[in-house]
């Protein structure tokens, strides 16, 4: 099931769903990367609020995502981490050192919006 | 509500979202609830992707679990792959061979409140957790 992305301005905003599979996570990184590109973004915003785990694996994975995207000049922030899940990352010793959080769509939109204002041809 | 195993098969890694969800609905039936349903359920996710990743092929089975009059939930991840050699390696944090942030086993243990490994190498691999109320 792929994951949709949404484009507003700048930015690509991505929202997952509860069902993500392994492979789900995967093909994001890569549609991820390549749409980076052709839109030219300069962030992601990626919504996990939805997910009720975040295991090892969809934590490397979104850290791999942040790095990718990172080397394709835009900034990843990942937003809406459930309490629960955070304190079960926690237990697990998971961080998502080096990727950008905030707490929900908007404050992350805010993060994206604040530093960055390159590219000049977005005519923000 | 004694009797309510629950099986599921372990073949790739969609059957790794089937298992957490199953894991999650039993916890909750059982009367778990909050924190807990999560991290039972992320315990889950990750002993059934290391069936994945490593044997390919397993089981997940799910069951309540009363002791001593402490009521729980069983949880076994079986699998027929290639075993682990070396258990004490495999349980510290970080160590990997690869597939993955070796975060696994030592946190599925971690986040359970009884863990244990029964592993063969050629004859395969026996996770059981358990989890109590409080």
């Amino acid at each position: 099931m792929p994951v949709p992305i949404l484009k507003q301005g700048g930015v690509l905003i991505v929202s997952v769903q509860a069902a993500l599979t392994d492979n789900d996570l995967v093909a994001l990184r890569d549609d991820l990367a390549e749409k980076v590109g052709r839109f030219r973004s300069h962030g992601v915003v990626i919504d996990v609020s939805a997910l009720d785990v975040m295991d090892s694996f969809a934590t490397r994975t979104l850290r791999g995502i942040a790095e990718t995207t990172a080397l394709r000049g835009a900034k990843t922030v990942v937003v809406g981490i459930q309490p629960d899940v955070a304190f079960s990352m926690t237990l697990l010793g998971l961080t998502l050192d080096g990727v950008a959080t905030a707490l929900d769509l908007d404050e992350g939109m805010d993060l994206l919006a604040a530093p960055i204002r390159r590219r000049g041809d977005d005519g923000a | 509500m004694e009797h309510e195993e629950v099986r599921i098969r372990i073949d790739r890694d969609s059957d790794i979202v089937t298992a957490r969800v199953a894991g999650r609905e039993l916890a909750s039936r059982i009367g778990f609830a909050g924190s807990d349903l999560t991290i039972i359920a992320t315990a889950i996710s990750e002993i059934a992707r290391n069936i994945v990743l490593y044997a390919k092929h397993g089981e997940m089975a799910l069951a309540p679990s009363r002791q001593s009059g402490r009521r729980g939930i069983l949880v076994i991840g079986r699998d027929c792959g290639p075993g682990i050699p070396d258990i004490e390696q495999a349980m510290r944090d970080g160590f990997s061979t690869g597939k993955s942030l070796g975060l696994g086993l030592p946190g599925a243990k971690r986040l359970m409140d009884e863990f244990e490994i029964a592993s063969e190498v050629g004859r395969g691999t026996t996770i059981t957790m358990r989890k109590w109320l409080r």
